[in-house]
């Protein structure tokens, strides 16, 4: 009986500890990934590496101002397509929604969400490469795009739900019309909540880069405009990762190390400054 | 909560065209059209993809018919286009990676929500969040530079010294193939099966776990006996949605799997999957058919994780659904 109760109070221990090992697995991971790029990148990543231009193969120093530079205009495109469809959508899906029309916009929300985004830039070439026979920031900017609207969508219909009831009331009561006491009433009360959403939806993309291979393509110089092949840092950085030269190595590291940053700070920044916010509003 | 609002409208409902046209001066009825539009738009914007994925892959699904999915074949320069290494590539790294990631994310989720004080918990939680949110590319680049060679000279010669009489761990080691791609699928998609399990573990009732402490139970039993069966359903479709983003994963499947279309019993050699064969053929490809027969690999692909995700969606609807029911199923 005691070397029953002992055995299972091992198996106890042993297992406990496992899960706390699983967990330091995972989270030590994140470290690993900021520490090699920091070590790696971190003296790489020089003014010349913000304002030059790629230098020719064989020749070492440049930057990538062009892919930075590129990597904000798809953004802005993707901003641009993303957010008034997610926006506007979810808008519809807490306020007006009825049963039939929300439920088929949520299910396939949801479907476009897990689609590979290898797939939507299939999809993108279709659409907004093969009709005008060249790769151009507007098509990347379009796959981009399509990825955010799911993400926003959901988001702000769930934030919008999460308004109080007697706030919709108290501007019922008023005499203001339903979409009056969206706009100024329960939009504004969430809208922290919201941007929330779309500067994380714009982080997530702005890293992605299987969508951007045969719709953006890439450039070596400055892309004028938006027809154009344009350069974006994820897609330098797998160009030049798989490439022969060291010195492309170098910059890869360099541009990962940016990418990252950016990414990374956005998440932190939004998730405990503005999270906060809207914690603190809603209580 | 969404309801709230709908029933303050019914109540002053009326129909007809004066009403109609009272509410559309009103701003209401044009507001909800408009927003009714870019809500539709979402649903069309799906559509098209599977249209567009239908019509340009007509060709190679005219040529190859489903002889396209049990050839081997993969050759431009002649036409002949077959699905199978890849399907094949893909099937087997996110296998790998799943058989990593879901038990060391069941383990990291049961700590995280069982036995870490809240604070901790918290903390960890907003750091595996981050990782998360870590791009694909920045992956590939690590497993390039870090993991490739530390493979090629540690971890793949060790393997096949202790366990190389298996034809899973013979030829070459190269530092690229299977085994490295799944490695790298199962840190990326770790943080996803944490998330998703925490969140359904901390769900369940805290009458499961006192009744079982209450008869006696060691913490880890409870846990083992009482919550995670509770949550299993729950649990299952976090590994499914895990499961079709591994399926899907492109950047660092490409950087580290040997791209090498050829179905090999070792894990150690190279392959290729889906989504790399898209990354890296898809901007060169010349001529017709060849676009097209990358297009259909691509509408393999959209279908598959389709499946899965739809599978993962019904299985976390049947958890909240179904609610203490679970316990019993």
């Amino acid at each position: 009986m005691n070397l029953r109760m002992a055995w299972r109070k091992t198996v106890n221990a042993v297992m406990l500890a496992l899960t706390g090992l699983c967990a330091l697995v995972a989270v030590s991971a994140l470290f690993f990934i900021l520490g090699y790029l920091v070590y790696h990148g971190g003296k790489d990543v020089s003014w010349d590496f913000f304002t030059k231009l790629p230098k020719p193969v064989g020749e070492s120093g440049g930057g990538m101002a062009n892919a930075i530079v590129g990597s904000g205009k798809l953004l802005l495109v993707a901003a641009l397509i993303g957010v008034p469809i997610g926006l506007l959508g979810g808008i519809y899906l807490a306020e007006f929604g009825g049963k039939t029309v929300p439920f088929v916009v949520r299910y396939t929300a949801d479907m476009l969400n897990g689609v590979p985004s290898i797939v939507i830039g299939v999809f993108a070439y279709g659409v907004a490469v093969l009709p005008v026979h060249h790769f151009s920031a507007l098509a990347g900017g379009f796959a981009l795009g399509i990825m955010m609207i799911p993400i926003i969508l959901r988001s702000t219909e769930e934030f919008l739900n999460g308004v109080p009831r007697a706030m919709r009331e108290g501007a019922m009561a008023l005499g203001a019309s339903k979409w009056k006491m969206i706009s100024s009433v329960v939009l504004p009360a969430a809208s922290s909540a919201i941007i929330t959403a779309i500067l994380l939806a714009l982080a997530r993309v702005a890293g992605e880069t299987a969508p951007l291979l045969f719709t953006a393509f890439g450039n070596r110089f400055w892309s004028p405009g938006f027809g154009q092949p344009t350069a974006s840092l994820p897609v330098m950085i797998f160009t030049y990762a798989v490439g022969p030269y060291d010195d492309w190595h170098r910059q890869a590291w360099a541009a990962g190390l940016v990418l990252l940053g950016l990414v990374l700070v956005i998440n932190i920044l939004v998730r405990t400054v503005l999270s906060r916010g809207v914690s603190a509003q809603r209580s | 909560m969404a309801t709230a609002p709908t029933t303050v409208e019914h109540a002053g409902l009326t129909w007809g065209p004066r009403a109609l046209l009272r509410r559309l001066s009103s701003g209401d009825e044009i507001a909800r059209l408009v927003t009714l539009v870019f809500a539709l738009t979402t649903v069309l914007i799906t559509v098209m993809i599977v249209e567009q994925l239908w019509v340009l892959s007509a060709e190679s699904r005219r040529a190859f018919g489903f002889h396209f999915f049990v050839s081997q074949v993969w050759d431009p320069v002649f036409n002949q286009f077959g699905a199978l290494p890849f399907i094949y590539g893909t099937l087997v790294t996110s296998a790998l990676g799943m058989l990593i990631a879901v038990p060391l994310g069941l383990g990291a989720a049961i700590f995280l929500a069982e036995l870490a004080p809240r604070r901790i918990s918290d903390t960890l939680t907003f750091l595996i969040d981050l990782l998360a949110a870590v791009p694909s590319v920045i992956y590939g680049l690590l497993g390039v530079f870090i993991l490739v060679p530390l493979m090629r000279t540690e971890i793949q010669p060790a393997l096949k010294h202790t366990l190389g009489f298996l034809p899973l761990f013979q030829g070459p080691a190269y530092g690229i193939g299977f085994l490295t791609a799944g490695l790298v699928l199962a840190i990326m998609i770790v943080p996803f099966i944490i998330s998703v399990s925490r969140e359904v573990l901390l769900a369940v009732p805290r009458e499961q776990r006192e009744a079982s402490l209450a008869l006696g139970a060691t913490r880890w039993e409870a846990t083992w006996k009482a919550v995670v069966p509770y949550a299993r359903t729950g649990i299952m479709g976090s590994i499914f949605l895990a499961l079709a983003r591994a399926l899907g994963e492109t950047m660092a499947v490409t950087m580290v799997v040997g791209n090498n279309p050829r179905i090999s019993a070792s894990l150690l050699g190279p392959g290729y999957s889906i989504a790399s064969v898209l990354a890296n053929e898809f901007s060169e490809a010349t001529g017709t058919l060849y676009v097209s027969a990358l297009v259909e690999l691509g509408l393999v692909l959209f279908l598959l994780t389709f499946v899965i995700n739809g599978l993962a969606r019904l299985l976390i609807l049947v958890t909240t659904q179904r609610g203490s029911g679970v316990a019993q199923g």
